[in-house]
Protein backbone atom coordinates (compact mmCIF):
# COMPACT_ATOMS: atom_id res chain seq x y z
CA UNK A 1 0.00 0.00 0.00
CA UNK A 2 1.03 3.56 -0.67
CA UNK A 3 0.22 4.69 2.88
CA UNK A 4 0.75 3.19 6.33
CA UNK A 5 -2.25 2.11 8.42
CA UNK A 6 -1.80 5.16 10.63
CA UNK A 7 -1.90 7.51 7.64
CA UNK A 8 -5.05 5.83 6.37
CA UNK A 9 -6.60 5.98 9.84
CA UNK A 10 -5.98 9.73 10.10
CA UNK A 11 -7.14 10.22 6.52
CA UNK A 12 -10.35 8.30 7.11
CA UNK A 13 -11.01 9.69 10.59
CA UNK A 14 -9.23 13.03 10.78
CA UNK A 15 -8.97 14.42 14.31
CA UNK A 16 -9.71 18.05 15.16
CA UNK A 17 -11.24 19.04 11.83
CA UNK A 18 -12.99 22.37 11.75
CA UNK A 19 -12.74 26.03 12.59
CA UNK A 20 -12.33 27.88 15.89
CA UNK A 21 -14.35 31.08 15.51
CA UNK A 22 -12.62 32.91 18.41
CA UNK A 23 -9.15 31.48 17.78
CA UNK A 24 -6.13 33.17 19.35
CA UNK A 25 -3.97 32.38 16.34
CA UNK A 26 -4.71 31.33 12.75
CA UNK A 27 -2.14 30.27 10.17
CA UNK A 28 -2.44 29.27 6.54
CA UNK A 29 0.25 27.83 4.28
CA UNK A 30 0.38 26.35 0.77
CA UNK A 31 -1.46 27.37 -2.39
CA UNK A 32 -4.00 25.92 -4.81
CA UNK A 33 -1.52 25.69 -7.70
CA UNK A 34 0.63 23.26 -5.72
CA UNK A 35 -2.48 21.43 -4.68
CA UNK A 36 -2.22 21.79 -0.88
CA UNK A 37 -3.46 24.43 1.55
CA UNK A 38 -3.51 23.95 5.33
CA UNK A 39 -5.13 26.25 7.82
CA UNK A 40 -4.62 25.88 11.58
CA UNK A 41 -6.66 27.49 14.37
CA UNK A 42 -5.26 27.67 17.92
CA UNK A 43 -6.91 28.44 21.22
CA UNK A 44 -4.26 29.33 23.79
CA UNK A 45 -4.66 29.85 27.54
CA UNK A 46 -1.74 30.38 29.93
CA UNK A 47 0.75 29.26 27.31
CA UNK A 48 -1.15 26.00 26.82
CA UNK A 49 -2.76 25.04 23.50
CA UNK A 50 -6.18 24.20 24.87
CA UNK A 51 -7.79 23.62 21.48
CA UNK A 52 -6.65 23.22 17.90
CA UNK A 53 -8.59 22.72 14.67
CA UNK A 54 -7.62 22.50 11.04
CA UNK A 55 -9.01 22.65 7.54
CA UNK A 56 -7.02 21.24 4.63
CA UNK A 57 -7.25 21.21 0.86
CA UNK A 58 -4.97 18.46 -0.35
CA UNK A 59 -4.24 14.80 -0.83
CA UNK A 60 -4.63 11.95 1.63
CA UNK A 61 -1.30 12.56 3.29
CA UNK A 62 -1.97 16.31 3.58
CA UNK A 63 -5.12 15.53 5.56
CA UNK A 64 -3.40 12.84 7.65
CA UNK A 65 -0.39 15.04 8.50
CA UNK A 66 -2.65 17.94 9.48
CA UNK A 67 -4.66 15.62 11.71
CA UNK A 68 -1.59 14.09 13.34
CA UNK A 69 0.05 17.48 13.86
CA UNK A 70 -3.02 18.75 15.74
CA UNK A 71 -2.96 15.67 17.97
CA UNK A 72 0.70 16.19 18.74
CA UNK A 73 0.22 19.76 20.00
CA UNK A 74 -3.19 19.63 21.65
CA UNK A 75 -2.85 20.23 25.40
CA UNK A 76 0.85 20.96 25.00
CA UNK A 77 2.72 24.15 25.81
CA UNK A 78 3.52 26.76 23.20
CA UNK A 79 7.17 25.81 23.58
CA UNK A 80 6.38 22.19 22.74
CA UNK A 81 4.37 23.27 19.70
CA UNK A 82 7.26 25.47 18.55
CA UNK A 83 9.55 22.48 18.76
CA UNK A 84 7.27 20.17 16.76
CA UNK A 85 9.16 19.11 13.65
CA UNK A 86 7.83 17.60 10.45
CA UNK A 87 10.04 14.64 11.29
CA UNK A 88 8.03 13.98 14.44
CA UNK A 89 4.81 14.08 12.40
CA UNK A 90 6.22 11.63 9.84
CA UNK A 91 7.40 9.28 12.59
CA UNK A 92 4.09 9.43 14.40
CA UNK A 93 2.43 8.36 11.14
CA UNK A 94 4.85 5.42 10.69
CA UNK A 95 6.45 7.07 7.65
CA UNK A 96 5.31 8.71 4.45
CA UNK A 97 6.21 8.06 0.79
CA UNK A 98 9.15 10.23 -0.25
CA UNK A 99 7.15 12.49 -2.52
CA UNK A 100 4.66 13.16 0.30
CA UNK A 101 7.19 14.43 2.84
CA UNK A 102 6.36 17.99 1.81
CA UNK A 103 2.91 17.47 3.38
CA UNK A 104 4.52 17.03 6.79
CA UNK A 105 6.60 20.16 6.20
CA UNK A 106 3.37 21.99 5.45
CA UNK A 107 1.78 20.73 8.69
CA UNK A 108 4.74 21.97 10.76
CA UNK A 109 4.62 25.30 8.96
CA UNK A 110 0.87 25.70 9.43
CA UNK A 111 1.35 25.42 13.21
CA UNK A 112 4.25 27.86 13.15
CA UNK A 113 2.20 30.28 11.03
CA UNK A 114 -0.64 30.11 13.55
CA UNK A 115 1.81 30.77 16.39
CA UNK A 116 3.31 33.74 14.54
CA UNK A 117 -0.24 35.08 14.22
CA UNK A 118 -0.81 34.54 17.96
CA UNK A 119 2.31 36.46 18.93
CA UNK A 120 1.54 39.27 16.51
CA UNK A 121 -2.06 39.62 17.70
CA UNK A 122 -0.86 39.93 21.27
CA UNK A 123 1.99 42.25 20.36
CA UNK A 124 4.48 39.83 21.84
CA UNK A 125 8.04 39.38 20.75
CA UNK A 126 8.41 36.39 18.41
CA UNK A 127 10.37 33.53 20.01
CA UNK A 128 13.58 32.50 18.33
CA UNK A 129 12.01 29.41 16.69
CA UNK A 130 9.71 31.52 14.50
CA UNK A 131 11.54 34.84 14.35
CA UNK A 132 12.64 34.17 10.78
CA UNK A 133 9.66 32.02 9.86
CA UNK A 134 9.42 31.71 6.12
CA UNK A 135 7.01 29.03 4.93
CA UNK A 136 8.17 29.31 1.33
CA UNK A 137 11.66 28.05 2.16
CA UNK A 138 12.14 24.47 1.09
CA UNK A 139 14.17 22.42 3.53
CA UNK A 140 13.37 18.75 3.44
CA UNK A 141 15.26 16.58 5.88
CA UNK A 142 16.58 13.68 3.83
CA UNK A 143 17.29 11.63 6.97
CA UNK A 144 13.57 11.01 7.56
CA UNK A 145 12.05 7.54 7.50
CA UNK A 146 10.97 7.78 3.89
CA UNK A 147 9.81 5.10 1.55
CA UNK A 148 10.80 5.34 -2.09
CA UNK B 1 -21.18 -1.97 -2.96
CA UNK B 2 -18.02 -2.53 -4.99
CA UNK B 3 -17.79 -0.68 -8.29
CA UNK B 4 -14.87 -1.08 -10.66
CA UNK B 5 -14.84 2.09 -12.75
CA UNK B 6 -11.21 2.18 -13.86
CA UNK B 7 -11.41 0.22 -17.11
CA UNK B 8 -9.15 2.71 -18.88
CA UNK B 9 -6.39 1.65 -16.48
CA UNK B 10 -7.09 -2.00 -17.05
CA UNK B 11 -10.03 -4.33 -17.58
CA UNK B 12 -10.85 -7.70 -16.12
CA UNK B 13 -10.56 -10.70 -18.42
CA UNK B 14 -13.87 -12.27 -19.35
CA UNK B 15 -14.51 -15.96 -18.64
CA UNK B 16 -14.12 -16.92 -22.28
CA UNK B 17 -10.80 -15.04 -22.53
CA UNK B 18 -9.50 -16.71 -19.39
CA UNK B 19 -10.63 -20.11 -20.69
CA UNK B 20 -8.83 -19.53 -24.00
CA UNK B 21 -5.74 -18.35 -22.14
CA UNK B 22 -5.64 -21.42 -19.91
CA UNK B 23 -6.40 -23.70 -22.85
CA UNK B 24 -3.41 -22.23 -24.70
CA UNK B 25 -1.19 -22.83 -21.65
CA UNK B 26 -2.15 -26.49 -21.80
CA UNK B 27 -2.49 -27.18 -25.50
CA UNK B 28 -0.23 -24.70 -27.27
CA UNK B 29 2.83 -24.85 -25.09
CA UNK B 30 5.36 -25.71 -27.80
CA UNK B 31 7.75 -23.05 -29.00
CA UNK B 32 6.40 -21.98 -32.40
CA UNK B 33 9.99 -21.88 -33.65
CA UNK B 34 10.45 -25.61 -32.95
CA UNK B 35 10.12 -27.96 -35.87
CA UNK B 36 8.49 -30.78 -33.92
CA UNK B 37 4.77 -31.33 -33.66
CA UNK B 38 4.26 -29.41 -30.41
CA UNK B 39 6.01 -26.42 -31.94
CA UNK B 40 4.20 -26.56 -35.25
CA UNK B 41 0.76 -26.89 -33.64
CA UNK B 42 1.53 -23.71 -31.76
CA UNK B 43 2.83 -22.02 -34.90
CA UNK B 44 -0.43 -22.78 -36.65
CA UNK B 45 -2.38 -21.35 -33.72
CA UNK B 46 -0.25 -18.23 -33.91
CA UNK B 47 -0.90 -17.84 -37.65
CA UNK B 48 -4.59 -18.28 -37.02
CA UNK B 49 -4.55 -15.59 -34.29
CA UNK B 50 -2.66 -13.18 -36.55
CA UNK B 51 -5.28 -13.59 -39.25
CA UNK B 52 -8.13 -13.13 -36.78
CA UNK B 53 -6.57 -9.99 -35.28
CA UNK B 54 -5.98 -8.57 -38.78
CA UNK B 55 -9.62 -9.22 -39.69
CA UNK B 56 -10.89 -7.52 -36.51
CA UNK B 57 -9.38 -4.17 -37.55
CA UNK B 58 -9.85 -4.87 -41.28
CA UNK B 59 -6.16 -5.04 -42.09
CA UNK B 60 -5.59 -6.33 -45.60
CA UNK B 61 -2.97 -8.98 -44.73
CA UNK B 62 -2.26 -10.99 -41.57
CA UNK B 63 1.45 -10.21 -41.85
CA UNK B 64 0.64 -6.57 -41.17
CA UNK B 65 0.20 -7.55 -37.50
CA UNK B 66 3.27 -7.71 -35.24
CA UNK B 67 2.65 -9.06 -31.75
CA UNK B 68 4.27 -7.01 -29.00
CA UNK B 69 4.39 -6.87 -25.22
CA UNK B 70 1.71 -4.19 -25.24
CA UNK B 71 0.80 -0.68 -26.31
CA UNK B 72 3.97 1.05 -25.16
CA UNK B 73 6.23 -1.24 -27.16
CA UNK B 74 4.01 -0.87 -30.22
CA UNK B 75 4.13 2.93 -29.88
CA UNK B 76 7.91 2.90 -29.51
CA UNK B 77 8.36 0.66 -32.53
CA UNK B 78 5.99 2.64 -34.74
CA UNK B 79 7.65 5.96 -34.05
CA UNK B 80 11.23 4.72 -34.21
CA UNK B 81 10.51 2.85 -37.45
CA UNK B 82 8.87 5.77 -39.21
CA UNK B 83 11.46 8.28 -38.08
CA UNK B 84 14.61 6.28 -38.70
CA UNK B 85 13.28 4.82 -41.94
CA UNK B 86 12.50 8.20 -43.45
CA UNK B 87 15.54 10.02 -42.13
CA UNK B 88 17.48 8.59 -45.06
CA UNK B 89 15.07 10.38 -47.37
CA UNK B 90 15.78 13.68 -45.64
CA UNK B 91 12.58 13.71 -43.66
CA UNK B 92 13.17 14.83 -40.13
CA UNK B 93 9.92 16.38 -38.93
CA UNK B 94 7.36 14.66 -36.73
CA UNK B 95 3.88 15.86 -35.74
CA UNK B 96 1.97 14.74 -32.67
CA UNK B 97 -0.20 16.04 -29.81
CA UNK B 98 0.79 17.37 -26.40
CA UNK B 99 -1.87 15.13 -24.80
CA UNK B 100 -0.46 11.84 -26.08
CA UNK B 101 0.48 8.97 -23.79
CA UNK B 102 4.04 9.09 -22.43
CA UNK B 103 4.92 6.07 -24.61
CA UNK B 104 4.61 8.53 -27.51
CA UNK B 105 5.89 11.70 -25.83
CA UNK B 106 9.02 10.10 -24.35
CA UNK B 107 9.87 8.36 -27.65
CA UNK B 108 9.50 11.70 -29.45
CA UNK B 109 11.89 13.26 -26.89
CA UNK B 110 14.39 10.52 -27.70
CA UNK B 111 14.01 11.19 -31.44
CA UNK B 112 14.47 14.89 -30.83
CA UNK B 113 17.86 14.08 -29.32
CA UNK B 114 18.64 12.16 -32.51
CA UNK B 115 18.05 15.33 -34.50
CA UNK B 116 14.37 15.16 -35.41
CA UNK B 117 12.16 18.20 -35.12
CA UNK B 118 8.92 17.59 -33.28
CA UNK B 119 5.77 19.70 -33.49
CA UNK B 120 3.40 18.99 -30.61
CA UNK B 121 -0.03 20.39 -31.36
CA UNK B 122 -2.48 21.34 -28.62
CA UNK B 123 -6.10 20.29 -28.95
CA UNK B 124 -9.00 22.70 -28.71
CA UNK B 125 -10.71 23.20 -25.33
CA UNK B 126 -12.84 20.07 -25.95
CA UNK B 127 -9.69 17.93 -26.20
CA UNK B 128 -9.95 17.43 -29.98
CA UNK B 129 -7.31 18.69 -32.38
CA UNK B 130 -8.45 20.65 -35.40
CA UNK B 131 -7.62 19.01 -38.72
CA UNK B 132 -6.63 22.44 -40.05
CA UNK B 133 -4.00 22.69 -37.34
CA UNK B 134 -2.57 19.34 -38.42
CA UNK B 135 -2.58 20.45 -42.07
CA UNK B 136 -0.87 23.73 -41.22
CA UNK B 137 1.85 21.91 -39.28
CA UNK B 138 2.76 19.66 -42.24
CA UNK B 139 6.03 20.38 -44.02
CA UNK B 140 7.78 18.90 -47.02
CA UNK B 141 10.10 17.07 -44.65
CA UNK B 142 7.37 15.71 -42.37
CA UNK B 143 7.98 11.99 -41.89
CA UNK B 144 5.13 11.07 -39.60
CA UNK B 145 1.93 12.23 -37.99
CA UNK B 146 1.14 10.33 -34.78
CA UNK B 147 -2.21 11.18 -33.25
CA UNK B 148 -3.98 9.08 -30.67
CA UNK B 149 -7.35 7.60 -31.57
CA UNK B 150 -8.88 8.51 -28.22
CA UNK B 151 -7.40 10.05 -25.13
CA UNK B 152 -6.90 7.82 -22.12
CA UNK B 153 -7.67 10.47 -19.52
CA UNK B 154 -10.53 12.57 -20.83
CA UNK B 155 -11.76 10.29 -23.60
CA UNK B 156 -11.93 12.73 -26.52
CA UNK B 157 -11.93 10.96 -29.88
CA UNK B 158 -9.72 12.54 -32.52
CA UNK B 159 -10.82 13.01 -36.17
CA UNK B 160 -8.86 9.95 -37.29
CA UNK B 161 -10.43 9.33 -40.77
CA UNK B 162 -9.94 13.01 -41.70
CA UNK B 163 -6.32 13.04 -40.52
CA UNK B 164 -5.72 9.68 -42.24
CA UNK B 165 -7.04 11.02 -45.54
CA UNK B 166 -4.97 14.18 -45.19
CA UNK B 167 -1.77 12.25 -44.50
CA UNK B 168 -2.36 9.84 -47.39
CA UNK B 169 -2.94 12.80 -49.73
CA UNK B 170 0.29 14.43 -48.58
CA UNK B 171 2.32 11.21 -48.63
CA UNK B 172 3.02 11.35 -44.89
CA UNK B 173 2.93 8.25 -42.69
CA UNK B 174 0.12 8.19 -40.17
CA UNK B 175 0.30 6.32 -36.86
CA UNK B 176 -2.39 6.21 -34.22
CA UNK B 177 -2.09 5.05 -30.63
CA UNK B 178 -5.43 3.26 -30.43
CA UNK B 179 -4.86 1.63 -27.05
CA UNK B 180 -8.07 3.09 -25.59
CA UNK B 181 -10.10 2.71 -28.77
CA UNK B 182 -9.61 -0.82 -30.09
CA UNK B 183 -12.69 -2.96 -29.37
CA UNK B 184 -14.40 0.09 -27.86
CA UNK B 185 -15.22 2.11 -31.01
CA UNK B 186 -15.36 0.99 -34.66
CA UNK B 187 -11.93 0.80 -36.31
CA UNK B 188 -11.19 0.02 -39.94
CA UNK B 189 -7.54 0.67 -40.74
CA UNK B 190 -8.10 0.61 -44.49
CA UNK B 191 -11.14 2.90 -44.58
CA UNK B 192 -9.53 5.26 -42.05
CA UNK B 193 -6.25 5.29 -44.01
CA UNK B 194 -4.23 4.36 -40.95
CA UNK B 195 -0.65 3.26 -41.74
CA UNK B 196 0.27 2.12 -38.24
CA UNK B 197 -1.80 1.42 -35.17
CA UNK B 198 -0.88 0.42 -31.60
CA UNK B 199 -3.08 -1.69 -29.37
CA UNK B 200 -2.95 -3.32 -25.95
CA UNK B 201 -4.96 -6.41 -24.97
CA UNK B 202 -5.66 -5.64 -21.31
CA UNK B 203 -7.66 -2.57 -22.25
CA UNK B 204 -10.32 -4.74 -23.87
CA UNK B 205 -10.64 -7.70 -21.47
CA UNK B 206 -7.49 -9.38 -22.76
CA UNK B 207 -4.47 -10.42 -20.70
CA UNK B 208 -1.69 -8.06 -19.62
CA UNK B 209 1.73 -8.06 -21.26
CA UNK B 210 0.51 -8.45 -24.81
CA UNK B 211 -0.52 -6.14 -27.63
CA UNK B 212 0.06 -5.61 -31.29
CA UNK B 213 1.32 -3.16 -33.85
CA UNK B 214 -0.43 -2.92 -37.18
CA UNK B 215 1.93 -1.70 -39.89
CA UNK B 216 0.72 -1.50 -43.47
CA UNK B 217 2.69 -3.60 -45.95
CA UNK B 218 5.63 -1.71 -47.32
CA UNK B 219 6.47 0.03 -44.05
CA UNK B 220 9.89 -1.09 -42.88
CA UNK B 221 9.96 -1.72 -39.17
CA UNK B 222 13.06 -1.35 -37.04
CA UNK B 223 13.51 -3.55 -34.01
CA UNK B 224 12.98 -2.34 -30.49
CA UNK B 225 14.03 -5.75 -29.19
CA UNK B 226 16.96 -7.41 -30.93
CA UNK B 227 17.56 -11.13 -30.97
CA UNK B 228 15.95 -14.08 -32.71
CA UNK B 229 13.96 -14.00 -35.92
CA UNK B 230 10.47 -14.09 -34.42
CA UNK B 231 7.79 -11.86 -35.95
CA UNK B 232 9.57 -11.75 -39.33
CA UNK B 233 12.71 -10.67 -37.53
CA UNK B 234 11.07 -7.48 -36.32
CA UNK B 235 10.45 -8.44 -32.72
CA UNK B 236 12.78 -10.87 -31.01
CA UNK B 237 11.81 -13.05 -28.09
CA UNK B 238 9.77 -16.23 -27.77
CA UNK B 239 6.22 -15.31 -28.62
CA UNK B 240 3.69 -14.93 -25.78
CA UNK B 241 1.29 -17.54 -27.17
CA UNK B 242 -1.30 -17.72 -24.35
CA UNK B 243 -1.38 -13.93 -24.21
CA UNK B 244 -1.92 -13.71 -27.95
CA UNK B 245 -4.64 -16.37 -27.89
CA UNK B 246 -6.41 -14.54 -25.03
CA UNK B 247 -6.06 -11.21 -26.84
CA UNK B 248 -7.48 -12.65 -30.04
CA UNK B 249 -10.58 -13.97 -28.27
CA UNK B 250 -11.03 -10.69 -26.37
CA UNK B 251 -10.67 -8.65 -29.54
CA UNK B 252 -13.15 -10.74 -31.49
CA UNK B 253 -15.64 -10.62 -28.63
CA UNK B 254 -15.25 -6.88 -28.34
CA UNK B 255 -15.72 -6.31 -32.05
CA UNK B 256 -18.66 -8.72 -32.32
CA UNK B 257 -20.48 -7.00 -29.44
CA UNK B 258 -19.31 -3.49 -30.27
CA UNK B 259 -22.66 -1.92 -31.16
CA UNK B 260 -24.44 -3.42 -28.19
CA UNK B 261 -21.63 -2.61 -25.74
CA UNK B 262 -21.29 0.94 -27.03
CA UNK B 263 -25.01 1.57 -26.67
CA UNK B 264 -25.07 0.23 -23.14
CA UNK B 265 -21.86 1.95 -22.00
CA UNK B 266 -22.77 5.30 -23.54
CA UNK B 267 -26.11 5.21 -21.68
CA UNK B 268 -24.24 4.56 -18.39
CA UNK B 269 -21.69 7.27 -19.16
CA UNK B 270 -24.35 9.85 -19.93
CA UNK B 271 -26.28 8.87 -16.83
CA UNK B 272 -23.15 9.52 -14.75
CA UNK B 273 -22.41 12.83 -16.50
CA UNK B 274 -26.01 13.98 -15.96
CA UNK B 275 -25.92 12.85 -12.34
CA UNK B 276 -22.80 14.91 -11.58
CA UNK B 277 -23.95 17.99 -13.49
CA UNK B 278 -25.75 19.58 -10.51
CA UNK B 279 -22.53 19.87 -8.48
CA UNK B 280 -21.61 23.56 -8.54
CA UNK B 281 -18.20 24.68 -9.80
CA UNK B 282 -17.52 21.35 -11.44
CA UNK B 283 -17.23 20.45 -15.09
CA UNK B 284 -16.81 17.63 -17.57
CA UNK B 285 -13.41 17.57 -19.27
CA UNK B 286 -13.35 16.60 -22.94
CA UNK B 287 -15.99 16.68 -25.65
CA UNK B 288 -19.38 15.52 -24.31
CA UNK B 289 -20.27 13.54 -27.44
CA UNK B 290 -17.09 12.68 -29.33
CA UNK B 291 -15.71 10.72 -26.41
CA UNK B 292 -15.04 7.11 -25.47
CA UNK B 293 -18.23 5.25 -24.55
CA UNK B 294 -17.17 4.72 -20.92
CA UNK B 295 -15.14 7.83 -20.10
CA UNK B 296 -16.26 10.44 -17.56
CA UNK B 297 -13.57 12.92 -16.54
CA UNK B 298 -14.80 15.56 -14.14
CA UNK B 299 -13.09 18.44 -12.33
CA UNK B 300 -14.35 19.62 -8.94
CA UNK B 301 -13.08 22.97 -7.79
CA UNK B 302 -11.83 23.47 -4.25
CA UNK B 303 -10.99 19.81 -3.61
CA UNK B 304 -8.02 17.62 -4.45
CA UNK B 305 -8.31 14.50 -6.58
CA UNK B 306 -6.22 12.06 -4.58
CA UNK B 307 -8.26 12.51 -1.40
CA UNK B 308 -11.47 12.07 -3.43
CA UNK B 309 -10.05 8.92 -5.02
CA UNK B 310 -8.95 7.41 -1.68
CA UNK B 311 -12.29 8.16 -0.06
CA UNK B 312 -14.17 6.68 -3.01
CA UNK B 313 -11.99 3.60 -2.72
CA UNK B 314 -12.92 3.31 0.98
CA UNK B 315 -16.51 3.30 -0.28
CA UNK B 316 -15.77 0.51 -2.75
CA UNK B 317 -15.41 2.63 -5.89
CA UNK B 318 -12.25 2.31 -8.03
CA UNK B 319 -11.42 5.26 -10.28
CA UNK B 320 -8.39 7.48 -11.02
CA UNK B 321 -7.36 11.11 -10.84
CA UNK B 322 -5.30 13.63 -12.78
CA UNK B 323 -4.12 15.24 -9.58
CA UNK B 324 -0.39 15.84 -9.12
CA UNK B 325 -0.57 13.84 -5.91
CA UNK B 326 -1.46 10.69 -7.80
CA UNK B 327 1.47 11.07 -10.15
CA UNK B 328 5.19 10.69 -9.62
CA UNK B 329 5.76 14.32 -10.50
CA UNK B 330 4.68 17.54 -8.84
CA UNK B 331 2.57 18.51 -11.85
CA UNK B 332 -1.01 17.52 -12.46
CA UNK B 333 -2.08 15.66 -15.61
CA UNK B 334 -0.27 16.82 -18.75
CA UNK B 335 -3.42 15.97 -20.67
CA UNK B 336 -5.72 18.30 -18.76
CA UNK B 337 -3.05 21.01 -18.68
CA UNK B 338 -2.39 20.45 -22.40
CA UNK B 339 -6.01 21.18 -23.28
CA UNK B 340 -6.05 24.33 -21.20
CA UNK B 341 -7.76 23.13 -18.01
CA UNK B 342 -6.63 25.48 -15.19
CA UNK B 343 -4.17 23.87 -12.79
CA UNK B 344 -6.55 24.10 -9.80
CA UNK B 345 -9.22 22.26 -11.78
CA UNK B 346 -6.72 19.62 -12.91
CA UNK B 347 -5.78 18.92 -9.27
CA UNK B 348 -9.43 18.26 -8.49
CA UNK B 349 -10.14 15.84 -11.34
CA UNK B 350 -11.50 12.32 -11.30
CA UNK B 351 -11.73 9.83 -14.15
CA UNK B 352 -14.35 7.12 -14.17
CA UNK B 353 -14.05 4.61 -17.01
CA UNK B 354 -17.09 2.39 -17.26
CA UNK B 355 -17.79 -0.57 -19.46
CA UNK B 356 -20.69 -2.81 -20.40
CA UNK B 357 -20.35 -4.78 -17.18
CA UNK B 358 -21.27 -1.79 -15.02
CA UNK B 359 -24.90 -1.25 -14.05
CA UNK B 360 -27.26 1.69 -13.56
CA UNK B 361 -27.36 0.88 -9.88
CA UNK B 362 -23.55 1.20 -9.70
CA UNK B 363 -23.63 4.50 -11.59
CA UNK B 364 -26.27 5.85 -9.18
CA UNK B 365 -24.08 4.76 -6.28
CA UNK B 366 -21.09 6.63 -7.80
CA UNK B 367 -23.27 9.74 -8.22
CA UNK B 368 -24.43 9.56 -4.59
CA UNK B 369 -20.93 9.01 -3.20
CA UNK B 370 -19.27 11.70 -5.34
CA UNK B 371 -21.82 14.27 -4.12
CA UNK B 372 -21.26 13.23 -0.52
CA UNK B 373 -17.47 13.16 -0.75
CA UNK B 374 -17.03 16.37 -2.75
CA UNK B 375 -19.32 18.14 -0.27
CA UNK B 376 -17.37 16.77 2.68
CA UNK B 377 -13.95 17.75 1.34
CA UNK B 378 -15.23 21.16 0.33
CA UNK B 379 -16.51 21.62 3.88
CA UNK B 380 -12.98 21.08 5.27
CA UNK B 381 -11.14 22.89 2.44
CA UNK B 382 -9.69 26.34 3.18
CA UNK B 383 -9.40 26.78 -0.60
CA UNK B 384 -13.15 26.26 -1.04
CA UNK B 385 -13.85 28.60 1.89
CA UNK B 386 -11.80 31.33 0.18
CA UNK B 387 -13.56 30.72 -3.15
CA UNK B 388 -16.94 30.99 -1.48
CA UNK B 389 -15.96 34.18 0.37
CA UNK B 390 -14.75 35.68 -2.90
CA UNK B 391 -11.15 35.87 -1.66
CA UNK B 392 -10.12 33.75 -4.65
CA UNK B 393 -11.69 33.58 -8.08
CA UNK B 394 -13.53 30.53 -9.29
CA UNK B 395 -12.00 29.02 -12.42
CA UNK B 396 -14.97 26.74 -13.10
Amino acid sequence: MLYSEKVMDHFEHPRNVGVIEDADGVGEVGNPVCGDIMKMYLKIENDIITDVKFTTFGCGSAIATSSMATELIKGKTIQEALELSNKAVVEALDGLPKRKIHCSVLAEEAIKAALVDYYKRHNLELPVEIRDFNPDADDIDESLPMED
Amino acid sequence: MRVYADNAATTYMTKSVMDAFVDALQNFNGNPNSLHTDGQVTQEKLDECRARVAKAINAQYPDEIIFTSGGSEADNQALLSAARGLKKKGKKHLISLNIEHHAILHTLKKLEKEGFEVTLLAPEANGIVSVDKVRDAMRDDTALVSIMFANNEMGAIQPIPEIGALCRERGILFHTDAVQAVAHVPIDVQAMKIDMLSSSAHKFHGPKGVGFLYARRGIRLVNVIEGGAQEKGKRAGTVNVPGIVGMTVALEEGVANLDENMKKTIALRDRLIAGLSDIPHAKLNGDPIKRLPGNVNYSFEGVEGESLLLKLDLNGICCSSGSACTSESLDPSHVLMGMGVPVEAAHGSLRFSLNEENTEEQVDYIIEKVHEIVNYYRSISPFWEELEKGEREHVI
